[in-house]
């Protein structure tokens, strides 16, 4: 039976007088692709921070795998994986000691590490380039690396913070590739991106306007509520009010 | 008063090496004088590489460029006076404010913003009610109007744009296309580049850069209609079995996911009904065929292969 990895309730965050997450809910389920969307400014990265244990709530509920955002912070931590353009691995650190280095922070055995580590080097075809440093990398392989230390210690959900920007559009599908992959294999994927072409990609995605989620469905039937031709259309028409 | 060349940018076979890497690769392009003209591609095409060159901040290997009819290494003085340059990484003084900043630029070029409000005044009104705060302090969409005013204020003859777009949020990005389509008006030349293909339809030509070569030079509709591979767009109720099934088939060429559908290219016609009796006896549902118009995307995929 297929449960809700993610669960949010009147989830709200308020710094001072301003209240940057407004009594959101949604639920995303076991294997989902979900898309989380919002303007700069709109609260998404403080509801991500919620969601991953970073950041207590004011008020609302809200469980992630299981375990509960404001009790069980650290589980959560512990049971998910998490990527970012910004920050994914060390620039010089080789590939394989980012690999080490991840499964050490997961807790990981040494034995397990080294399994995981051929396995993904050659998953990735990266055998050949597994004593150079990261930083030397082309953008997409990193990318691609950054996505599975993300899922090394087998987490049932893995965020993903804006992490497909800027490289060519072969190499862009490869790493929905990689989504859609550890989807059918039931890991929940929740991603946020500025690039509404992107958003296309989700099953399902949220649309956050100043703290609250204005709309939440498939893009296909967002495109159809909103008489839009693309997710680029809705976006503009809800952000613009 | 302007003074009308017959090229804006000119370059010509401008090769730049990096230690063993060209990252820019035999590269010749003219933007016409007036025009709105996009380098399109990814990181490490080698688009700012090329914008160093015309900003005079770095020497081309071999190849010639002119600027505004100056040339790049020779009169580089000349072109500095001349050219608005927006670097990709943002460029101002993160602890002057913003009214500070834009007075700086204006005194460094001789100029006051009195003198060309006209040319920010769109631009700077969103601006205004934080005029008091320090740039670094900024939201993204924000610090790319701030650096697009003060590339614009001392009323440049063309305007060089690394990226002003990436990392900001659709509705910035719409607005600042919206404001290049009224800079362009005023008879400023533009060069600007983007790793998202979907601004291309933005633009009077576009240049299609991978590797540090010209894929492809043309307007976004010529584009377009040069793909000639037969494409269909298909759905199923599984993506990811989809792409895999896809590409088991012998008559497929490339089959990758595009949002909601998967973009399939086949060796010669192929039915959308072949297709969808295919799918159906690998057991896919709610199965849907049909033909696609490519997009520049589709175009990009083509090309590099």
């Amino acid at each position: 039976m297929k449960m809700e990895a993610i669960k949010a309730n009147n989830l709200t965050k308020k710094f001072g007088a301003f209240t940057a997450v407004d009594t959101i809910s949604f639920e995303v389920r076991e294997g989902e692709v979900f898309g989380f969307l919002g303007a700069n400014g709109a609260g998404k990265t403080t509801a991500m921070k919620m969601l991953t244990g970073l950041l207590s709530p004011t008020s609302g509920e809200g469980s992630v795998a299981g375990f509960d955002v404001y009790k069980e912070a650290e589980k959560i931590k512990r049971n998910i994986g998490y990527m970012s353009q910004k920050f994914a691995l060390y620039d010089d650190l080789t590939v394989r000691e980012n690999v080490r280095f991840f499964g050490g922070i997961y807790g990981l055995r040494r034995r397990e590490v080294l399994d995981k580590t051929e396995r993904l080097l050659e998953e990735l075809e990266l055998q050949s380039v597994e004593k150079q440093q990261v930083g030397s990398l082309p953008l997409g392989w990193k990318q691609r690396l950054a996505f599975s230390v993300a899922l090394l210690h087998d987490p049932r959900i893995v965020f993903l913070d804006e992490p497909t920007g800027g490289v060519d559009p072969i190499t862009r599908r490869q790493f929905w590739e990689m989504i859609y992959k550890a989807a059918a294999q039931g890991v929940t994927v929740f991603v946020t991106t500025h690039y509404m072409d992107e958003a296309e990609y989700c099953d399902r995605v949220s649309i956050m306007v100043n703290g609250k989620i204005e709309a939440l469905d498939t893009p296909g039937a967002l495109k159809q509520q909103f008489g839009a031709g693309s997710m680029d259309e809705v976006f503009l028409k809800l952000a613009r009010g | 008063m302007y003074n009308p060349v017959p090229s804006a940018i000119k370059i010509s076979s401008i090769t730049k090496s990096f230690g063993k890497v060209k990252a820019v690769d035999d590269v010749s392009f003219d933007v016409r004088p007036g025009e709105l003209f996009g380098l399109i591609g990814p990181d490490g095409a080698g688009k700012t590489t090329l914008f160093r060159i015309l900003a005079t901040l770095l020497l081309p290997d071999a190849g010639e460029a002119t600027v505004l009819g100056f040339d790049a290494v020779k009169n580089y003085g000349e072109i500095r006076r001349r050219i608005g340059y927006m670097p990709g990484r943002f460029s101002l003084y993160q602890d002057l404010t913003v009214q500070e900043n834009l007075e700086f630029f204006a005194a460094i070029f001789g100029t006051s913003i009195e003198k060309n409000y006209h040319l920010i005044q769109e631009i700077y009104d969103q601006l205004k009610p934080f005029k008091n705060r320090r740039a670094g302090a900024l939201s993204g969409g924000m610090k790319q109007k701030l650096a697009l005013s003060c590339a614009l204020i001392h009323q440049p003859e063309l305007l060089l744009l690394d990226e002003p777009t990436t990392g900001v949020d659709a509705v910035s990005r719409k607005e600042f296309w919206d404001m290049l389509d009224r800079i362009k008006a005023l008879g400023i030349s533009i060069l600007v580049s983007t790793p998202y293909m979907d601004e291309a339809s933005r633009c009077d030509r576009i240049a299609l850069i991978q590797h540090g070569r010209i894929l492809s030079l043309d307007t976004p509709d010529g584009l377009l209609r040069s793909y000639k591979k037969p494409l269909l767009a298909v759905r199923t109720a599984s993506m990811y079995q989809l792409i895999q099934d896809l590409r088991g088939n012998e008559m497929t060429d490339t089959a990758f996911p595009f949002g909601e559908y998967l973009h399939l290219t086949t060796k010669g016609r192929v039915e959308e009904a072949a297709v969808t009796a295919f799918l159906r006896s690998k057991g896919h549902e709610k199965i849907e065929v049909r033909q696609a118009e490519a997009t520049v995307e589709d175009c990009f995929m083509a090309l590099m292969q």
